[in-house]
C-alpha cells in the first residue's frame, strides 16, 4: 500500500515535467526560472537547444533510477520470484524445481485445514474494530483542550514504539500462570489461576488485546492528526448554534475524518489476516493460535514447502487486494467538503 | 493512489523475466575433498560457519584455531557464529558462498548432498574410524563427520527422587509415571517439565528415542515402509503415549504455554523440577546451573527411557550437527585439515561432555551411569533418512518439529478436543498417505 502510493506520485510529476517542450517552458516550481534569465553566467550558450532537450527529459529518469532501481530489486522481482515458485514443487534450497502448474492451489483450497486458520482472523477483526473505536474516541477527547493533553498523547502512542519482539515477551510474563495480570487481578479479589494461553479462546483473545495494545496508538495519531486539520471555526460556529460535544462528533469530525476512517477500516482488515509476531513469538502457533501467516512460514520453513507456502502468499495478497478494492467501490475517495 | 498503468505493467514484465532468469540451478563442480599428506604444505583462508554464537564470542574457537595453526601453519581459520543458524545457512545454500567447512542444515535433503559438500571418503573406510557416518552416506560416499553425539535420556534431580522414595530406574512407562506419582505426592516438585512454549525439547528428544524402545538399531528406517508407525506397541506409540499420560495425569507443570527453557535448568538443579527428557549434553549445562545456584551437581542424574527389553536398557546415540566441505570451496585440502584436526585433536567433543566421532575415544564421563548399569547403546541406522524425512515432510507431522507433540499435550489437558486414540490415527493416516505419495 504505502510504497505503490509513493511510487505514483514521484512518477507522475516528472514525467508531466519531461514532456514539456523547450527551455521556454514554464517550469512548475517557477524558482529555476528567474535565476536562468538574469544570472549573467549563464548567458553563454554552452550547449546546444537540442542537447538541452535531451537532458532536460533524461534529468527525472536519471533522478528516478536510484529509487526505481530499488522499488524493482526489492519488491517486484521478489513478488514476481514468489509467483513463479508458487506454480513450482521447489523445497527451498534443492537446486532442482519441477513446475507443477496450479497444483499448490488446488491443494490450497482442497484442504479444509489450511483454510481453517483464517478463522482465527475473526478473532484480531473484532479486536480491531475494538481499537478503531477507542482510538476514535481518545483522538476526538484529546483533539480539544484539556489538561496533560500531551502527556496522554504520549503515553496512547508509546506502545506503538516498542518492537513487536520485545512486546511478545513482556506479554508472555504478563500472561504467565502466577504472572502480572493475575497479580493485578487478585488486588481486587479476581485472582484465579487461570491459564490465560493455556486454551484457545482465551488464547487467541488474550493475543488480540496485546495486538490492540500495541496498535490503538497507531490509529489514535492517524485520526488526531485529521481531526487536528478541520479548521476551528467550525467548531466555534457550532457551539454558537448551541450544538452538543455528540452533535460536533457525529456533523463535523466523522465526516471530517472518513477517508482516514476507511483507510483505518483496510488497515485492520489486511492487518487481522496477515497476523503474524505476536502470537508467533507467543505461543508458535499452538494451542489453536495458528494464523495464516504463521502457517505459511511453517509451511516454508519446517516442511520445506515453500511452492506451496508461496502459493498461500498470493492468495492472501489477492483476498488483501479484492477486500480493498470493494472497500473503495463501497467507500469511494471523495473529497471531503464540510463547509 | 492510481499508479501510471504502462509503467506498472512494464515493471511486473520485467519482474517475471527477472524470476524467469534466476530458475535456472547451479549443481555443484569440484571433487574430493582430500587430506592433505605433508601439513606444512597446505595454505590458503578457509571460513568455518558455526551455530556455536558462544563459542566464537568467548574466543573459544580463536584458540582452537591457534592450536590448528601449531600443525598447518599456512592456514588461515575464520570463523562466522550465526545464530539463526538453520534459517540463515539455508538462504546462503542458494549461492556458492556457503563457506568453506560448515554443518550441515538439517533441511537439506540426504540425497541432495552431493550437489552441495565434496565427498570425504568412502563409507567403508570411514566408518572403520568414525561413528555416525551413515548419517551422511550418499552411495557409498561420506559427506560429512558428526562434531560429536549424544545419548538420550531423562535427566533428574537425584535429591528429589530420593526424597519421593524412588531410588531405582523405573523399567517401564508405567512404573515411570508411579514415579511422578510419589514425587508429586511427597515432594513440592513438578514431576515432569514440557518446556512446552520453547517447543523443541518436545521435538528432537523424544523423536530421538525411537529406537530405545524396541531395541533396534533399524527402528528409524522402519518408518520409511511403516504405514502405522502409531500402531500399537510401536515406539512412536510408546512414547507418545507416555508423554500423554504424564500430561493427561497432571504430572506436568500447570501451565505449559509459559515455560521458559533457560529458567528450567535452574528450576531442575534447584529441585523444583524432577525430571525433563533431553540429551546427554545437556548434564553438563544442567551441573554448571546446580553450581550457580549453589546446588549439588552431583545431584543431576541421568536415566535412559523408562522400557527394558531382555531385562537391558537401550539408549540411542545420535551424532549432532555434521560438519561437511562445502563443494564450491577452493581450499578443499586446507578445509579437510580443519575438520579432521577438530573432530580428532581439538578435544571439543570432551570439553562439551559429549560421545566424540571417533570410535578409539573414550565414552564421557557424564554417561557414566549408563556404563555402570550395562545400558545398551542404539546407534541409529540412517540408511533412510532421506525417505522417512521425505515422507514426515510431505505429511507434515514434523517428527522433529513441536507442533504435533503440542498438539498431543493440548489433548490431554483438554485444551483441544480429541482423544489420543482419533490423533494417532489421525497420524497414521497422514504418515500412510504421505508414504504412498512419496513412493515410500
Amino acid at each position: 500500500m504505502g510504497s505503490g502510493g509513493k511510487f505514483s506520485s514521484a512518477s507522475a510529476g516528472p514525467t508531466s515535467r519531461g514532456s514539456a517542450p523547450g527551455p521556454a517552458a514554464q517550469s512548475p516550481q517557477g524558482l529555476d526560472k528567474p535565476a536562468a534569465q538574469s544570472s549573467p553566467w549563464v548567458e553563454k550558450p554552452a550547449q546546444t537547444p537540442q542537447r538541452l532537450d535531451v537532458l532536460r527529459k533524461v534529468t527525472p529518469w536519471l533522478f528516478l533510477l536510484v529509487p526505481l532501481a530499488l522499488l524493482i530489486t526489492f519488491t517486484y522481482v521478489p513478488v514476481g520470484n514468489m509467483i513463479y515458485y508458487s506454480f513450482t514443487d521447489w523445497d527451498g534450497v534443492s537446486p532442482e524445481r519441477n513446475l507443477t502448474g496450479v497444483d499448490n492451489y488446488t491443494q490450497l483450497f482442497t484442504r479444509p485445514e489450511l483454510f481453517r486458520v483464517f478463522f482465527v482472523s475473526f478473532y484480531y477483526l473484532a479486536a480491531s474494530a475494538v481499537q478503531i473505536v477507542i482510538a476514535l474516541y481518545f483522538a476526538t477527547v484529546l483533539s480539544f483542550d484539556l489538561r496533560f493533553r500531551n502527556l496522554f498523547k504520549g503515553i496512547l502512542f508509546f506502545p506503538y514504539l516498542i518492537n513487536g519482539v520485545a512486546i511478545g515477551f513482556v506479554f508472555l510474563y504478563f500472561f504467565q500462570d502466577g504472572g502480572t495480570l493475575d497479580s493485578v487481578l487478585s488486588w481486587f479479589g479476581a485472582g484465579g489461576d487461570h491459564a490465560w494461553l493455556g486454551d484457545a479462546e482465551s488464547a487467541n483473545t488474550s493475543l488480540a488485546g496485546v495486538s490492540v495494545w500495541r496498535f490503538t496508538g497507531l490509529n489514535f495519531v492517524l485520526f488526531l492528526g485529521a481531526i487536528q486539520s478541520i479548521p476551528g471555526e467550525l467548531y466555534e460556529a457550532a457551539q454558537l448554534d448551541g450544538a452538543s460535544r455528540w452533535q460536533q462528533f457525529r456533523h463535523i469530525i466523522a465526516p471530517g475524518i472518513k477517508p482516514v476512517l476507511s483507510l483505518s477500516v483496510i488497515l485492520a482488515v489486511s492487518g487481522s489476516l496477515a497476523v503474524f509476531e505476536i502470537p508467533y513469538i507467543m505461543t508458535s502457533g499452538a494451542t489453536g493460535t495458528s494464523t495464516f501467516v504463521i502457517q505459511t512460514v511453517k509451511l516454508a520453513f519446517q516442511f520445506n514447502k515453500t511452492g506451496l507456502a508461496s502459493a498461500c502468499a498470493v492468495v492472501l495478497l489477492l483476498i488483501i487486494l479484492l477486500i480493498t478494492w470493494i472497500q473503495r467501490r463501497l467507500v469511494p475517495d471523495e473529497k471531503v467538503d464540510l463547509v | 493512489m492510481k499508479p501510471s498503468k504502462p509503467l506498472g505493467v512494464a515493471l511486473l514484465t520485467t519482474a517475471m523475466l527477472a524470476a524467469a532468469g534466476c530458475s535456472g540451478g547451479s549443481t555443484g563442480t569440484g571433487g574430493e575433498a582430500k587430506a592433505p599428506t605433508d601439513p606444512k604444505d597446505v595454505s590458503g583462508t578457509i571460513t568455518v560457519l558455526t551455530h556455536r554464537t558462544d563459542l566464537v564470542q568467548s574466543g573459544a574457537m580463536k584458540k582452537y584455531a591457534a592450536e590448528f595453526n601449531k600443525t598447518y601453519p599456512k592456514v588461515k581459520v575464520k570463523f562466522e557464529g550465526i545464530t539463526d543458524y538453520e534459517g540463515e545457512v539455508k538462504i546462503r545454500m542458494n549461492t556458492e558462498n556457503y563457506g568453506d567447512v560448515l554443518m550441515i542444515p538439517a533441511v537439506i535433503g540426504k540425497n541432495d548432498y552431493p550437489k552441495f559438500f565434496a565427498p570425504l571418503g568412502d563409507t567403508a573406510d570411514m566408518e572403520k574410524k568414525y561413528r555416525f557416518t551413515g548419517k551422511t552416506d550418499v552411495g557409498g560416499k561420506t559427506y560429512g563427520v558428526a562434531s560429536f553425539g549424544t545419548a538420550n535420556g531423562f535427566l533428574y534431580n537425584k535429591a528429589v527422587w530420593k526424597k519421593a522414595g524412588v531410588t531405582d530406574w523405573p523399567t517401564t512407562p508405567q512404573e515411570f509415571l508411579d514415579d511422578l506419582k510419589a514425587v508429586k505426592s511427597r515432594t513440592d516438585a513438578v514431576p515432569y517439565y514440557t518446556n512446552f512454549k520453547d517447543g523443541w525439547p518436545l521435538s528432537s528428544p523424544w523423536s530421538n528415542s525411537i529406537g530405545s524402545v524396541s531395541c533396534d538399531v533399524k527402528a528409524n528406517d522402519k518408518l520409511a515402509s511403516d504405514k502405522k508407525p502409531w500402531a500399537a506397541s510401536s515406539d512412536l506409540n510408546v512414547i507418545d503415549t507416555l508423554l500423554y499420560d504424564i500430561v493427561h495425569d497432571k504430572y506436568a507443570e500447570k501451565d505449559p504455554t509459559t515455560t521458559n527453557w533457560e529458567n528450567s535448568k535452574n528450576l531442575l538443579a534447584k529441585g523444583k523440577i524432577s525430571s525433563m527428557l533431553l540429551g546427554s549434553w545437556a548434564v553438563t549445562q544442567m551441573q554448571d546451573a546446580a553450581k550457580k545456584a549453589g546446588e549439588n551437581p552431583d545431584d543431576i542424574g541421568f536415566m535412559p527411557f523408562p522400557v527394558q527389553k531382555d531385562g537391558k536398557f537401550c539408549a540411542t546415540l545420535l551424532s549432532d550437527y555434521q560438519q561437511a566441505v562445502n563443494i564450491h570451496s577452493e581450499h578443499k585440502a586446507a578445509a579437510r585439515a580443519w575438520l579432521d584436526w577438530f573432530t580428532e585433536k581439538s578435544g571439543y567433543a570432551a570439553k562439551e561432555g559429549a560421545v566424540s566421532a571417533l570410535r578409539s575415544a573414550p565414552m564421557p564421563v557424564t554417561l557414566k551411569p549408563y556404563e555402570d548399569n550395562d545400558v545398551e547403546y542404539i546407534e541409529r541406522s540412517e540408511a533412510k533418512t532421506g525417505q522417512v524425512n521425505a515422507i514426515d515432510n510431505a505429511s507434515e507431522i514434523g517428527l522433529s518439529k513441536q507442533d504435533y507433540r503440542q498438539k498431543l499435550i493440548d489433548i490431554a489437558r483438554g485444551a483441544q478436543k480429541g482423544s489420543l486414540e482419533g490423533y494417532f490415527d489421525e497420524l497414521d493416516q497422514r504418515w500412510g498417505e504421505a508414504s504412498a505419495a512419496a513412493g515410500g
